[in-house]
């Protein structure tokens, strides 16, 4: 269609005016003649009886289908057991329960969009209306209006003179926020020392996680994996959760020669190196222990920590070595610690130093 | 009588009277003791071995060295065990096709019984673990739930949480554990192949193992299933994602263009 066709009633009017009235007409500023809307063309649906009645049956058919699809929901959700499988090309086995839960909540809810979008498409009007924008700015006699009827509001209420109520109303309005402010207390009570110390003390022995057993040197060779919780700590214990995060241990046996950094070396039982589990980044457990390299791999976000050398961090976002354990052997032939991690286990934070 | 007394003061008395006791210790030792079970296989075992060695001089010796002692290209083989080599020559990791961040599992081109004569012959270089029996790998009365939590705590921070593998550091993973011989992930467990650290009896004991095994079998294995359909890799929110962003936006993005781009119009334009 071009803008020869264009008819009277579409052609650029006042409508185009701006602030300074002046009108959207070919010249310096404005180099082309507002258009105006095109003329209002005719489905078939608004010619065509039959055709509305189609798209009615049309969109009535789909509204119906999500109607059955709820009612097979439920049905679905009340006969099909939790445990039946099928097998669905190309889904594979499946769980019947899931897959007929999926496709019958999914077409319920598509049929009653695409019902929607045809109804409007086809059969609601869809003469284009122009809605002309207007200034946001009231008119002068309903701002002078307004501001009369604030003086008198004023005057009326008295607030002027009856000072008493309002200082006692200020100060009510002024008081009340102070609950919210109170209740902000309930994010503490801060943490104290907890985050600098862990369950680890001198003679705790070493429980291996697997077998709950305490640990002898000779269970632990040279390039195994080992992880341990410390004496009388039981996973049924209302506290265990909250401890094991800060206690868990992975023990690894290097040989003594191997180890660079001379701390380790010290704090280590025959090359038996105990380091905290967690990781110094985000606090994520890391274990991706690579026995030939001795590095640990942290799979959050790959920090990769060399055990051979004191946890050193040789990659990524970790900010500070794995805690190393000071262990040693106590009169049973057991591991045991020798003290606590010297420096808080886990992720940094705003006190740490 | 007389005679030997007076010569107990001569210097080599002491040597002469070390020697009969030893002949008689050890003459009395081979009478008493019982006779060696090993006797009768003695001929079969040595065969087995020296059959073995001349598989390694061809297979493997290049990179191992003679008698296992190792090189710079392989380390020393000396007391790593038959369970060691079953695993590696089994799976068709070794002998390696060639050096870098990690040998892949492939074809295996020895026999059962040739890769039972390496490693005896690997064994008789220093003591190490045995290949494991059926009794000792198979899942059949294990506990599963054992076993997952076991596999969680051990295995699942590189092998993933239903065995699926896993990227390590410069090149190496962690393989996936799909369909892999119970046999050859005993073998694993107790020997640490590769980077792979080891887990031991004392740390992880043989009812461990086997739980593991259950565990494995029933999650990742040609008959277990997967109640939620597609399992895209079981790789996790990755595959996953990327499938929800393409497929699930994409195609919401494909409806609304297709119902934009059609006119309801009488007239088309």
């Amino acid at each position: 269609m071009s803008s020869q066709e264009t008819p009277e009633e579409n052609l650029p009017d006042e409508q185009a005016a701006d602030k300074n009235g002046e009108v959207a007409v070919p010249g310096e500023k404005h180099p082309f003649a507002d258009p105006g809307l095109p003329p209002h063309e005719h489905r078939i649906q608004d010619i065509d009886e039959r055709a509305a009645k189609r798209s009615e049956r049309t969109v009535a058919l789909l509204f119906t289908v999500s109607m059955l699809s709820t009612i097979g929901f439920i049905a679905a959700f009340v006969a099909i057991p939790v445990d039946k499988s099928v097998y669905i090309w190309p889904l594979g086995h499946i769980s019947a329960l899931n897959f007929a839960l999926g496709m019958t909540l999914g077409s319920a809810l598509f049929c009653i969009g695409a019902g929607a979008v045809h109804w409007a498409r086809t059969l609601m009007s869809d003469v284009e209306l122009a809605d002309e924008r207007h200034a946001i700015e009231a008119t002068p006699e309903v701002k002078a209006k307004v501001m009369e009827d604030f003086r008198q509001g004023a005057k009326d209420s008295d607030l002027g003179r009856r000072k008493l109520i309002r200082n006692t109303m200020f100060g009510a309005l002024a008081l009340f926020p102070l609950s919210g402010v109170v209740l902000l207390r309930d994010l503490g009570p801060l943490p104290e020392d907890k985050l600098r110390h862990t369950l680890w003390r001198k003679g705790r022995q070493l429980v291996n996680m697997n077998t709950n057993e305490p640990l002898r040197p000779s269970d632990v060779a040279v390039g195994s994996l080992t992880f341990a919780k410390p004496e009388g700590l039981e996973e049924d214990d209302h506290e265990f959760q909250t401890e094991i995060a800060k206690a868990a241990l992975m023990i690894v046996r290097i040989q003594p020669d191997d180890i660079k950094d001379k701390r380790e070396l010290e704090w280590s039982h025959e090359g038996i190196v105990a380091y905290s589990k967690i990781c110094t980044h985000v606090g994520c457990p890391i274990s991706l222990y690579e026995q030939q390299t001795h590095h640990v791999l942290c799979p959050c976000h790959q920090s990769t920590f060399d055990l051979s050398d004191g946890a050193r961090v040789i990659f990524g976002p970790a900010g500070h070595a794995l805690p190393q354990l000071r262990i040693g052997v106590n009169d049973e032939g057991y591991l045991e610690a020798l003290s606590d991690f010297e420096e808080p286990v886990g992720p940094s934070f705003w006190e740490r130093g | 009588m007389k005679k030997l007394s007076a010569r107990r003061r001569h210097p080599l008395a002491a040597v002469v009277v070390l020697l009969i006791a030893l002949a008689a210790t050890g003459g009395i030792y081979t009478l008493v003791a019982p006779p060696d079970k090993a006797v009768a296989d003695e001929t079969a075992q040595t065969l087995t071995i020296e059959e073995g060695q001349k598989l390694y001089a061809v297979g493997c010796a290049s990179c191992h060295g003679t008698g296992g002692k190792g090189t710079t290209d392989g380390p020393s083989l000396v007391g790593v065990g038959a369970a060691a080599v079953d695993f590696q020559v089994a799976t068709g990791r070794m002998p390696a096709q060639q050096p870098g961040a990690q040998v892949p599992k492939k074809k295996n081109i020895y026999s059962q019984a040739e890769i039972d004569q390496l490693a005896a012959y690997i064994a008789s270089l220093g003591a190490g673990p045995s290949v494991p029996t059926e009794n000792q790998y198979s899942p059949e009365g294990a506990d599963i739930a054992k076993g997952g939590e076991l596999f969680r705590t051990n295995c699942a921070q590189c092998h993933n949480f239903t065995g699926k593998g896993g990227a390590l550091t410069n090149g190496k993973y962690a393989p996936t554990l799909e369909d892999v011989d119970p046999k050859h992930i005993y073998e694993a467990m107790q020997t640490g192949p590769q980077n792979m650290p080891s887990f031991p009896d004392t740390t992880l004991t043989e009812q461990n193992k086997k739980d593991i095994i259950a565990y494995l079998d029933e999650v990742n294995s040609d008959k277990s299933e997967s109640p939620g359909g597609l399992e895209l890799g079981g790789l996790g929110p990755v595959s996953e994602g990327l499938f929800g962003w393409i497929f699930g936006l994409g195609g919401l993005i494909a409806v609304a263009v297709w119902v934009a781009a059609r006119t309801a119009k009488a007239r088309k334009s």
